[in-house]
């Protein structure tokens, strides 16, 4: 039987405002499968984003969802966790959302290894304000502010969250969507910070300035780059030149700050 | 039995009165002159199971406490002028959103880092129209360590009846001044918590003007599921373009302060049934203003103090009964003219209005405000 997606999208509010061929939907999916798979609770769950398309998601999931302003998911997320640490809290965002403007919030909330989980959609571009770079964006690649061919060196968001203290960091890709869901029922299992990165594509901004043909090749692209962290250790450096490690990257158990302050508040309760 | 009395300082005062209004969760970054706001509570808010958090900048405390409010917790942040500036950005997702919070800002001098222990009062206008687009404010500038406790659990209060952000805005003499304060027994002053919803989940829409123009709101993990967004909404919290939505919904939220005037607005009348001549001051510069005008009085001169409590939304209605019957107003104030011009609004020159101003990080003094009311009668 097919899935059915219908138990966790909010009546009436679809169509989706993602353009066709844009990875944004199919990381939804992927989401909701994970949803279904851990049995996460609607009324138990906020999913927190930022602003841009892949921080559209909330709107069209029907969970306790909030809807921030540009870059501010993580620090949102962190005081509704925090005010109530029952509930299942789950971070969406763009790249832009969340290495530019949200940077800060985003190291600081990889070091403080708070237990939500943070999915973040790597399209390479900002998407919702018409394609300018990003900080994702590849060097010598075309934006609508890089005319000539972007200057700036890209960040690799997963070395980002590993080298800022996330205790959970995955990456997987719109093509592979099978994947999608298992990695981030993996992530939320993991009881601390946990980043999960999916590289997308957009085709309406970023595609058609960079000359690929169609959807199918941008999609063609992200299998053709994706190596698995297994398959990966068994290849040469030269093997590797041009592709991006996919599965789960990095994984360690560190004290969870929701358990280190209520260590604080019986230290001083006992005052 | 005797009530607690105790030697604080006003942001000491501020961090209890906090507490007693129920305050359980606070999120901050530091700057001077607000510091000991966020270091009382770090102290005493995990003592009650409280929370307290140092965020990595104004920005993130200000985001930290919008999420936590939505949760149901009662949220305060502290900040100084540089903070301030940072959140204004979120101050305004909290105004449109109609989140409780409470924001507490120790006014030093300003623009940029300005004097960092030096007072002004020059933040007010910040308060008013920090963040863009239209939007009501509510601010309240106590002039005392007592008030300062009482302000700060008034500020808790009308952020929850009014579902939105709420301004104190002591100087910077005021937050560090040393004052006896009595503090009221539990259930002494009233403590207000937001009305939560009467209607089953499915029913639930967090702008329901069908309440009043003030909805319940739910708290996240109560079994209510909604959506909360920083763009124009409907009232079911999901975004419009719709232009007769967008209109009604934004008219509605001035309303919220606009049609409560006068349970929010809150001002000290002194010795002004017979003046001829009044002072109108808020904060540390109206104790100055008191006791030029007590000297004046011995002296046979018919001064009068008008004190601003309530900044915002701004004592119109008062200050423009004064023009009517003064000879002249005096508006002493730490900053170039800020509470001036407000003054010379309302009284549409029915009377003159001589400001004194100062930003050179030193009060105004009461022989300075006495030297002007002579020269102008
Ligand atoms: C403070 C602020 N600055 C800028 C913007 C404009 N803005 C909206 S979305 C966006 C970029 C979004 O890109 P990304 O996060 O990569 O997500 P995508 O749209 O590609 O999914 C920008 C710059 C904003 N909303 N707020």
């Amino acid at each position: 039987m097919a899935f059915e997606y219908d138990k966790y999208i909010r009546g009436g509010k679809l169509p989706h405002i993602w353009c066709p061929g844009c990875g944004h939907g199919i990381v939804m999916k992927g989401l909701i499968r994970a949803i279904d798979t851990l049995g996460l609770e609607k009324n138990n769950t906020a999913i927190v984003s930022g602003i841009g398309c892949a921080s559209r998601l909330p709107g069209y999931m029907d969970f306790c969802t909030l809807h921030t302003a540009h870059g501010r998911a993580a620090a949102f997320a962190t005081g509704v966790k925090m005010a109530k640490p029952e509930m299942n809290v789950i971070l969406i965002g763009g790249d832009g959302d969340g290495t530019a403007i949200g940077g800060n919030h985003f190291i600081h909330a990889c070091r403080r290894n708070i237990d939500m989980t943070y999915i973040i959609m790597n399209n390479n571009i900002y998407g919702m304000t018409g394609g300018q770079f990003s900080p994702c964006t590849p060097t010598g690649a075309k934006a609508s502010t890089t005319p000539y061919g972007n200057p700036d060196p890209a960040f690799d968001i997963a070395k980002l969250a590993i080298g800022a203290g996330a205790t959970f960091v995955a990456r997987g890709t719109a093509y592979h969507a099978n994947q999608i869901d298992k990695l981030i029922v993996e992530a939320v299992q993991h009881k601390g910070f946990s980043v999960v990165e999916i590289l997308d594509d957009c085709p309406t901004t970023y595609g058609r300035r960079n000359k690929f043909k169609s959807v199918i090749e941008m999609m063609n692209r992200l299998k053709d780059i994706a190596v698995p962290v297994k398959a990966a250790e068994k290849m040469t450096p030269e093997q590797l030149q041009g592709k991006v490690l996919t599965g789960v990257l990095y994984k360690e158990e560190k004290p969870e700050y929701i358990s280190e302050y209520a260590k604080v508040i019986e230290r001083a309760s006992k005052g | 039995m005797a009530k607690k009395v105790a030697f604080l300082q006003g942001n000491e005062a501020a961090a209890q009165g906090a507490l007693y209004a129920g305050c359980n969760f606070f999120a901050g970054y530091p700057i001077t002159p607000s510091t000991e706001v966020a270091e009382v509570l770090s102290a005493e808010l995990p003592k009650r199971s409280g929370k307290f958090i140092q965020m990595e900048d104004e920005i993130g405390a200000m985001a930290a406490v919008i999420g936590a409010s939505l949760t149901g917790a009662k949220v305060l942040t502290a900040t100084s002028g540089p903070g301030l500036s940072l959140k204004q950005e979120l101050i305004g997702y909290a105004c449109i959103a109609e989140v409780p919070v409470v924001i507490i800002n120790v006014m030093r001098g300003g623009p940029s880092t300005g004097m960092p222990t030096g007072p002004s009062q020059s933040d007010v206008m910040a308060a008013r129209w920090g963040t863009h687009g239209d939007h009501a404010a509510i601010c309240l500038v106590p002039a005392s360590v007592q008030e300062l406790f009482e302000e700060t659990v008034r500020a808790f209060n009308l952020a929850e009846k009014y579902r939105m952000p709420v301004f104190v805005m002591p100087d910077e003499i005021v937050g560090h001044m040393r004052e006896r304060i009595v503090f009221p027994e539990p259930g002494e002053l009233e403590v207000i918590s937001r009305t939560a919803p009467s209607v089953p989940p499915e029913e639930y829409k967090p702008y329901d003007t069908r309440f009043g123009d003030v909805p319940p709101l739910a708290s996240f993990g109560s079994g209510y599921r909604f959506h909360v967004t920083g763009l124009n909404k409907a009232e079911d919290g999901f975004p419009t373009t719709k232009a007769a939505l967008v209109q009604a919904e934004e008219e509605r939220q001035l309303r919220k302060v606009t049609a409560n005037i006068d349970d929010i607005v809150t001002f000290e009348e002194y010795l002004l049934d017979d003046a001829e001549v009044a002072v109108v001051a808020f904060g540390s510069t109206s104790r100055s203003a008191r006791f030029a005008v007590n000297e004046l009085r011995k002296e046979g001169v018919k001064a009068g103090l008008f004190r601003i409590r309530t900044f915002w939304p701004f004592p119109d209605k008062q200050i423009a009964a004064l023009g009517a019957r003064v000879k002249a107003i005096i508006t002493p104030e730490m900053n170039l003219g800020m509470c001036t011009s407000e003054v010379k609004r309302c009284v549409e020159g029915k009377a003159p209005v001589h400001g004194i101003f100062r930003v050179d990080g030193e009060p105004i003094n009461p022989g300075q405000i006495a030297q002007k009311i002579r020269e102008v009668l």
